[in-house]
C-alpha cells in the first residue's frame, strides 16, 4: 500500500499536479490494448525530468512498491497493466528529442517521444528511423525499446533492437546505468542494452535512448499481387529472396481478410483470391526500377493471378490502403478482436496458414490472418465478443492451439507484441525450465525487491 | 447505492457501443485536448473506460466522470479516425444526458437551455439589448478582425478578444422570406443558426445573395430556434427536444428540396444528433425528423454539388489575396465535407488559396468548452494560429461561425493582421448580379 507519507514524498518530488490520486483518474491507467482485465494502480506519477524519474524509482524500491512504466498504453500483451496496489509512472512528460546528429547519424531521445514524431523529424533532414510498429502514430520509443517493437519493415531493416546504440536507465535502486555509446563501434563493458531491449520494464527504467539513423531511401515502388493458393504466395516470397532481392515490405492478407477489407472499403480487391501480397522495394532509383521489374516477373512466373504496380504516389497509397484497412475492417466485424503475433520461419507460412484455418474451423471462430510474410510474423486475428463466456473459453483454447502450432513449426510465441502477462505461462514451453530459472536469477539480482513490472514475461 | 445501481443500469444501454472500443489508443494521435494535456482521462479511450467502469459499478463517482466527460470539444476527431468505428460522439452525448439526468443540471444551465435558448423570441430580445449596451463593456481592439476586448478587468471575459454582437442581427434585416425556385429549379429552407444571426449576419446575407443569384428559392421562417447543440452538450434532453419540436414545426410548414446552413455545427447537429435523440421515440416522430435531417446540406455542398458554381471570371486589378482554409471539425469529420468550401474560395479570382499545415486540426472552440475551459481552448487554438501564420495568408476562410469566433479571438490576441472570413462570403464577393462571376 502507498502510505500517506509516501504520497507526500511523491508530491514533494514531482509537484501535486503530477501525482494522480483520484480513483477515476487512476482507473484510466488500469488497462492497455491487450484483451485483459484492468488492474487499478494505487497512484499514478508523471515525472517531468530524468532526475525525477530516478528519484521516484528509488522511492518505489525503498518501499517495495511495484512500478510499471507507461508510455501510450498500446501494449498488446498486458505489459503496461500495473500490479494491484502498485505505481504507474508515465513517460508522457519526458517527450523531448534531445539531439538529431546528422554527421554521426544518431538521435538521442527521451522515452516518451512518440515514434512517428521522431520519424517525421529525421525525415525532414533526409534521414530514416525504420522500425514502424502499427501504433507508431501514438506509441512511444521507450515502449518500443521495452517491447523490442517491430513493424512492416522488419525483413529488410530489422526491428527496434537493431537501432538502439545506447541507453541510460535507472536500476531498481535508482542508480544511473549507462550502456553503449554514440559511436558505431563500442565493445566497452557488458552489452546491457541488449538485455534491456525487450525486457518489458522488468530490469530497469529507461531515461534516455540513443538511436541509430540511416539515410532515407530516395525511391520506392509498391505493387500488389494476388494468388489462388497460399502456397503460391509463400513460394513467391521465397523466390524473391532467392533472387537476392530484399523488399522493404512483404505483406500478406488471407482470403478472409481480403473479403472483409473489400466489404469495408470497396477497393476492388479480388474476393476469390486465396492470398494477396503487398510488396514494396526501396533504395536508389535505378535499383528500385530494376528490382521492381524483377519482382513483377517473379510474381508472374510463380503464377500470380493479377499484378498491379503502383505508378505514382496516389496509386501507392491505394495499394497500401488495403493493408492499412486490414485491422480496422476486421475489428468492425465483432466487438472484441484478439490480435495475435505468433511467428514462424518464413518457409513455414503455408503450414501455419493451414493450421490457422483448421483452428478456425475446430473452435468455430472467425480468424482473419494478415501480416509480415517476409519475416514469418503473422497476425491471426480472432473475432469474438468477450461478453459471450462460452465463446470466450473457445477463444482461449484457440489461442493456446495457435501457440502450440507456432512452436511445433519451430517458431516463437511473439514476433513483436511481447510476452507480458498474456503469454508468460507459455514461455517455459518455448525455452525450457532452465531459461526461466536463468531469467529469474537475473531479475532477482538486479531487482531484489521485485518492484520492476513484476509478473511480466517470467511470471511472479 | 441503489440509485447508483439505477445509473449503472441506464449506462448499460450504452454497453453495446462501449464494448466496441478495443483500447488500441489510436485516438491519442488526433485528440486536440490530449495533445495539450497528455492525460488519459482527456482522450476518448480514457472516457470510454470511465463510462464502462461506471456501468459495471467498478467505481462510484458519477460526478467525477461527468466532470471528465465535460472536458471534450465534441470535435469528433477520435470517431473519424477510430479503427473499430466506435461511435464516440453518440456515446458521449447520450452519456452526458444520462449523467445530467441523474445528477441534475446546474441552475444557470437550466435557465439558459430551458428559459432562453428554447424561446427564440426571448433569446432575440435579450441579445438585442446586449447589442445595444455592449459598448459600455467592450472597446474595439482590431478593426480588420472586428474584435473587441473588455474595457475593464472582467472575470467573465478574461482576456478574450471577442466579436461583439452585430448591431442588426439577420432576423431584423431579413425577418422572413418565401420565394419560389428560380433558374436552378430548387428551393431551400435556410437554417440560420444563432451565431450567424447574432454575430455574423453578413454571412447570412452572403448566403441569401448567393441563393438569389443562382435562382434558388428560399424559405426563411421567422422565429428560428437554436439547433440544440448547447443543450445536448450540457445533457439537457428536455430542452433539446423543445428546440427540436419548435424547429420541426417551423420548417415542416413549407415544402423545399434541401435544408441549408452556413454553420458546420448546426448542419452536423441536424444531420447526426436530431435522429440520434429520436431513437427512443416512435416511428412517426423518427420519420418527421428524418424528413428534415436527411436533406440538410452545408451551403457549400448545395452550391458545388447541386447548383454548380459559376465559372471563375478574370481577376481584378492588383495582386491576389492569399487565403488559407480551416476545416471545421463538424464539416470534415462529421459530414466529410472538405472539397466544396475550398471550391467556393477558388471560384473567386481575386483570391489565391494556399493550404496551411494541419488544416483539419481543431481550432479549440468547441462551443461551451471554450466558456468552461478557456485556457485549454486557447492553447489548442494557438497551434491553429501558428499554422495560419506560417501559411503566410492574409486571410483565413472557414465554414463555421464558432471557428470564426475562436480564430478572431486568437488572431486578434496574437496581433496578427489576418482576416477571418466564411467561404461563402468569399464566393459571394465575386458574384455578378446576373449570376456569373464578377
Amino acid at each position: 500500500m502507498v502510505s500517506r507519507a509516501l504520497v507526500k514524498e511523491f508530491q514533494r518530488i514531482l509537484g501535486k499536479e503530477q501525482v494522480f490520486l483520484e480513483e477515476i483518474d487512476r482507473a484510466t491507467y488500469a488497462y492497455d490494448a491487450a484483451v485483459l482485465e484492468p488492474v487499478l494502480p494505487a497512484v499514478v506519477l508523471r515525472p517531468r525530468s530524468a532526475e525525477e524519474l530516478g528519484r521516484v524509482t528509488a522511492l518505489c524500491h525503498e518501499n517495495g512498491l511495484p512500478l510499471t512504466v507507461r508510455g501510450a498504453g498500446t501494449n498488446l500483451s498486458g505489459g503496461s497493466i500495473p500490479s494491484s496496489g502498485g505505481v504507474v509512472v508515465l513517460t508522457t512528460a519526458l517527450n523531448k528529442i534531445l539531439e538529431i546528429n546528422e554527421a554521426d547519424l544518431f538521435a538521442v531521445v527521451q522515452p516518451g517521444v512518440v515514434t512517428a514524431r521522431l520519424m517525421a523529424a529525421v525525415e525532414a533532414k533526409g534521414l530514416f528511423y525504420p522500425p514502424d510498429p502499427g501504433s507508431m502514430a501514438v506509441c512511444t520509443l521507450g515502449g518500443n525499446v521495452a517491447e523490442n517493437a517491430g513493424g512492416l519493415r522488419g525483413l529488410k531493416y530489422g526491428v527496434t533492437r537493431d537501432y538502439v546504440m545506447g541507453l541510460t536507465f535507472f536500476a531498481a535502486s535508482g542508480e544511473t546505468v549507462k550502456t553503449g555509446s554514440r559511436t558505431v563501434k563500442c565493445v566497452s563493458g557488458y552489452n546491457l542494452a541488449a538485455l534491456l531491449v525487450g525486457s518489458e520494464g522488468t530490469l530497469g527504467v529507461v531515461s534516455e535512448i540513443i538511436l541509430k539513423l540511416i539515410p532515407l531511401p530516395p525511391a520506392r515502388r509498391a505493387m500488389m499481387a494476388t494468388f489462388d493458393g497460399v502456397g503460391k504466395a509463400s513460394e513467391t516470397v521465397a523466390a524473391i529472396i532467392a533472387q537476392r532481392i530484399v523488399p522493404a515490405t512483404l505483406e500478406f492478407l488471407d482470403n478472409f481478410t481480403i473479403r472483409t477489407v473489400e466489404d469495408y472499403s470497396k477497393a476492388g480487391l479480388p474476393v476469390d483470391a486465396a492470398a494477396l501480397l503487398l510488396i514494396e522495394v526501396d533504395g536508389h532509383p535505378a535499383v528500385v526500377a530494376e528490382e521492381a521489374e524483377k519482382v513483377e516477373a517473379i510474381c508472374r512466373q510463380m503464377g500470380a493471378a493479377r499484378i498491379h504496380v503502383a505508378r505514382d504516389a496516389a496509386e501507392r497509397d491505394r495499394v497500401w490502403s488495403a493493408r492499412r484497412s486490414a485491422l480496422p475492417a476486421l475489428a468492425k466485424l465483432k466487438p472484441t478482436c484478439v490480435l495475435e503475433d505468433a511467428t514462424v520461419p518464413r518457409s513455414k507460412i503455408p503450414a501455419m496458414i493451414q493450421a490457422l484455418e483448421d483452428i478456425s474451423r475446430k473452435f468455430a471462430l472467425p480468424i482473419g490472418t494478415f501480416g509480415h510474410a517476409g519475416d514469418g510474423n503473422l497476425h491471426p486475428t480472432i473475432l469474438t465478443d468477450r461478453r459471450d463466456k462460452k465463446e470466450w473459453s473457445r477463444v482461449e483454447a484457440a489461442v493456446d492451439a495457435i501457440f502450440e502450432k507456432a512452436l511445433e513449426l519451430g517458431g516463437t510465441l511473439s514476433g513483436e507484441h511481447g510476452i507480458g502477462t498474456a503469454k508468460s505461462r507459455f514461455l517455459e514451453k518455448e525455452f525450457g525450465r532452465g531459461t526461466i530459472l536463468f531469467s529469474k536469477k537475473i531479475k532477482a539480482a538486479v531487482d531484489p525487491h521485485n518492484i520492476l513490472n513484476p509478473g511480466k514475461i517470467i511470471g511472479e | 447505492m441503489s440509485s447508483l445501481r439505477a445509473l449503472a443500469k441506464l449506462l448499460k444501454q450504452l454497453e453495446d457501443q462501449l464494448v466496441v472500443c478495443m483500447r488500441c489508443g489510436l485516438c491519442q494521435a488526433v485528440c486536440p485536448l490530449f495533445a495539450e494535456t497528455g492525460r488519459e482521462a482527456d482522450v476518448a479511450r480514457g472516457k470510454l473506460a470511465l463510462l464502462d467502469g461506471l456501468a459495471r459499478e467498478i467505481f462510484e463517482n458519477p460526478k467525477g466522470v461527468q466532470d471528465r466527460l465535460a472536458r471534450c470539444l465534441l470535435c469528433g476527431s477520435c470517431a473519424a479516425n477510430c479503427p473499430s468505428g466506435v461511435k464516440v460522439l453518440d456515446i458521449f452525448i447520450r452519456a452526458r444526458a444520462i449523467l445530467a439526468g441523474y445528477l441534475g443540471l446546474p441552475p444557470w444551465k437550466k435557465v439558459l437551455f430551458r428559459r432562453v435558448l428554447s424561446k427564440p423570441e426571448l433569446f432575440n430580445r435579450i441579445l438585442g439589448w446586449g447589442a445595444k449596451f455592449q459598448g459600455i463593456f467592450l472597446k474595439p481592439v482590431d478593426d480588420l478582425l472586428g474584435s473587441s476586448c473588455s474595457r475593464f478587468l472582467s472575470p467573465l471575459l478574461k482576456g478574450r478578444h471577442l466579436r461583439p454582437l452585430a448591431k442588426v442581427p439577420l432576423h431584423r434585416q431579413t425577418p422572413t422570406l418565401n420565394t419560389p425556385p428560380g433558374a436552378s429549379g430548387l428551393k431551400v429552407a435556410f437554417f440560420v443558426g444563432c451565431l450567424i444571426d447574432k454575430v455574423f449576419p453578413q454571412v447570412g446575407e452572403a448566403v441569401l445573395k448567393v441563393l438569389e443569384r443562382h435562382g434558388v428559392g428560399v424559405y426563411l421562417p421567422r422565429g428560428q430556434a437554436c439547433c440544440g447543440i448547447p443543450a445536448l452538450s450540457g445533457g439537457d434532453t428536455a430542452a433539446f427536444k423543445e428546440m427540436l419540436n419548435h424547429n420541426l414545426d417551423l420548417f415542416g410548414a413549407e415544402s423545399w428540396d434541401y435544408l441549408i446552413t452556413a454553420c458546420a455545427t448546426c448542419a452536423s447537429t441536424i444531420k447526426k444528433m436530431w435522429p440520434l435523440l429520436a431513437q427512443e421515440d416512435g416511428a412517426a416522430e423518427q420519420a418527421r425528423i428524418s424528413a428534415v435531417a436527411d436533406r440538410v446540406l452545408d451551403v457549400s455542398q448545395l452550391l458545388a454539388d447541386q447548383v454548380g458554381l459559376a465559372p471563375g471570371g478574370p481577376a481584378g486589378e492588383g495582386d491576389k489575396i492569399t487565403i488559407t482554409y480551416h476545416d471545421p471539425c463538424h464539416l470534415k469529420k462529421s459530414l466529410g465535407v472538405t472539397a466544396q468550401p475550398r471550391s467556393l474560395v477558388r471560384a473567386n479570382p481575386d483570391y489565391e488559396l494556399t493550404e496551411m499545415a494541419k488544416a483539419d486540426w481543431c481550432c479549440g472552440c468547441g462551443g461551451s468548452f471554450n466558456l468552461q475551459h478557456y485556457e485549454i481552448s486557447s492553447a489548442i487554438g494557438r497551434r491553429k494560429v501558428e499554422n495560419v501564420l506560417k501559411s503566410g495568408a492574409a486571410a483565413v476562410a472557414t465554414g463555421c461561425p464558432a471557428c470564426m469566433l475562436q480564430l478572431t479571438d486568437l488572431l486578434s490576441r496574437a496581433g496578427a493582421k489576418v482576416r477571418v472570413r466564411h467561404a461563402v462570403e468569399i464566393y459571394a464577393e465575386a458574384l455578378r448580379p446576373s449570376g456569373g462571376l464578377e
